[in-house]
């Protein structure tokens, strides 16, 4: 299975290259080769892209961190009553489906070019999974033991913390799983409509160049960076959820 | 969540007129710099004025002819993919991973890639949004098609159905709920990808409206684009889930 796979790899960076090379001059495709080469050459030679590089990683980071915050808060006072849920699941599922992007300009307008619309960016789009699964997390607590901490005298508190926090577990990390990807999705997004100083600025730089080597270079940079990102976030997820698919399954 | 009483209805409906009154009364005492939220008054005038205009209507024929193209492509490359992948058992082990990896890489990141192979008209929107409509469709062909029970396959075999048969008879109806899953997901990505593959950089279109409305510091007319874009997502949202229960109740 592995061996196909790196089969299936090799094949296609064998044709890429094949295909990308004998034409030369202003080709739009650059081959692996040139790729790699600008990659040590002049992308993570270059300080200022590997600050940019970095500064996006911090954006991300940030983002988030509130989208986690903001997520849990307003999802346990949504999800704390049963009137509350029903009153308001439903305005965050609507809200949901809207697609964000077409604000991009507003937030840029409202946060300026600066890293402040990224990160606003990049929480407006990783809070609703968050949102989303905790209020979805809670809505799966058995009534019951709520009813029976409640007999046994516990405050709301009490209650949020040891029967809705450990039932809604799984779902919470899912969400913080999506939200990972989301985020990013959001901050890439406000990198690339406006930025001065990040990895938009030089995508753009080398794009409008005409310069593919050291776009695909950076790009691929940033794949890797989403891709391990993503990959933490989901092994987060494995490592707080198989107690509970092992317990209950 | 029809069963919900009216209590929680009037919940939502005080949430809205809250909501509508205070852009209101904040635009009547600029409360907010009306750049940032212009009155709701000058939005909704700015949008009447709008839709009088033959630009609005050309916008809106490009954004559309450009989902339909994006999302026409998605579905077929995406069926496709699904079907040819699990044609073998052993593809569908090795590649079903391999495309599902790919799909956590934000395509956005590609974007630049695409402007710069594709241009900056419609083109290149079209192949982002379905390079990203074509993901979830895919996967979700193979997740459909590779659980058909092989006790059909081999029952229609038996009955000596022609391949096409299978494919139209026993296939399809089994792998259907899951595609439908995956084609109601591609439409909506497809959606977004293209408004904002539009908004970041394109000459036409409604997201490369939005965003002149902004650079000419034109907010009430940014609001009316955004109104615009809002109401079509959500009378979408009601469609497609519409047209998703009329399918599935088949």
């Amino acid at each position: 299975m592995l061996a196909a796979r790196a089969a299936i790899l090799a094949v296609t960076l064998v044709a890429w290259e094949v295909a990308a090379r004998p034409t030369g001059g202003a080709d739009l495709i650059a081959p692996p080769s040139a790729i790699a080469q600008a990659l040590f050459a002049t992308v993570l030679r270059d300080g200022a892209i590997r600050s940019a590089i970095l500064f996006t990683l911090f954006e991300v980071l940030c983002a988030y961190a509130l989208a986690v915050a903001g997520g849990l808060v307003l999802g346990l006072a949504i999800g704390s009553t049963e009137m509350a849920r029903r009153s308001f699941y439903p305005v965050v599922l609507l809200l949901y489906a809207i697609p964000q992007v077409v604000m991009l300009p507003l937030v840029t307008l409202v946060f300026g070019i600066g890293p402040a619309a990224k990160i606003a960016f990049g929480f407006s789009h990783g809070v609703f999974p968050v949102l989303v699964n905790v209020i979805a997390g809670m809505r799966n607590v058995n009534p019951l033991y709520v009813r029976a901490a409640t007999a046994m005298g516990a405050q709301r508190a009490d209650i949020i913390r040891h029967v809705m926090f450990p039932h809604m577990a799984t779902s919470f990390f899912t969400g913080l799983r999506l939200a990972m990807t989301t985020t990013l999705l959001g901050v890439i997004l406000a990198e690339l409509y406006v930025s001065t100083a990040g990895v938009g600025y030089f995508t753009k730089l080398f794009a409008e160049n005409f310069d593919p080597a050291p776009l695909f270079a950076l790009i691929g940079i940033l794949a890797v960076m989403a891709i391990a990102l993503n990959e933490l976030a989901r092994s987060v997820e494995r490592r707080f959820t198989h107690w509970r698919t092992a317990s209950t399954s | 969540m029809k069963d919900s009483p009216a209590a929680s209805r009037l919940i939502q409906l005080g949430f809205l007129t809250a909501a509508l009154t205070a852009w209101y009364v904040a635009g009547r005492f600029s409360a907010i710099p009306p750049l940032f939220l212009p009155p709701i008054d000058a939005v909704w005038s700015s949008l009447n004025g709008l839709i009088r205009t033959e630009e609005f209507w050309s916008a809106i024929g490009v954004t559309l002819s450009t989902i339909a193209k994006a999302y026409g492509i998605a579905v077929v490359l995406g069926v496709l993919a699904g079907y040819l992948v699990t044609r073998s058992r052993f593809l569908t082990a090795v590649l079903e991973p391999v495309i599902s990896a790919l799909f956590s890489i934000p395509i956005t990141l590609f974007l630049p890639l695409f402007i710069l192979v594709f241009g900056i008209g419609t083109a290149s929107k079209v192949a982002y949004g379905a390079a990203y409509g074509f993901f979830p469709i895919a996967l979700n062909t193979i997740a459909g098609l590779s659980r058909v029970d092989r006790r059909y396959l081999a029952a229609a075999r038996a009955l000596g159905i022609s391949a096409f048969g299978t494919v139209r008879h026993v296939m399809w109806p089994a792998a259907f709920p899951v595609i439908l899953t995956g084609l109601r997901i591609g439409f909506f990505i497809a959606f977004a990808s293209v408004l904002g593959g539009e908004t970041i950089s394109s000459v036409e279109g409604v997201g490369r409206n939005i965003a002149l409305s902004a650079e000419l510091l034109e907010p009430a007319r940014m609001y009316a684009w955004i109104v615009v874009v809002v109401a079509a997502a959500l009378v979408l949202n009601g469609a497609v889930s519409a047209i998703e229960n009329r399918m599935r109740g088949e």
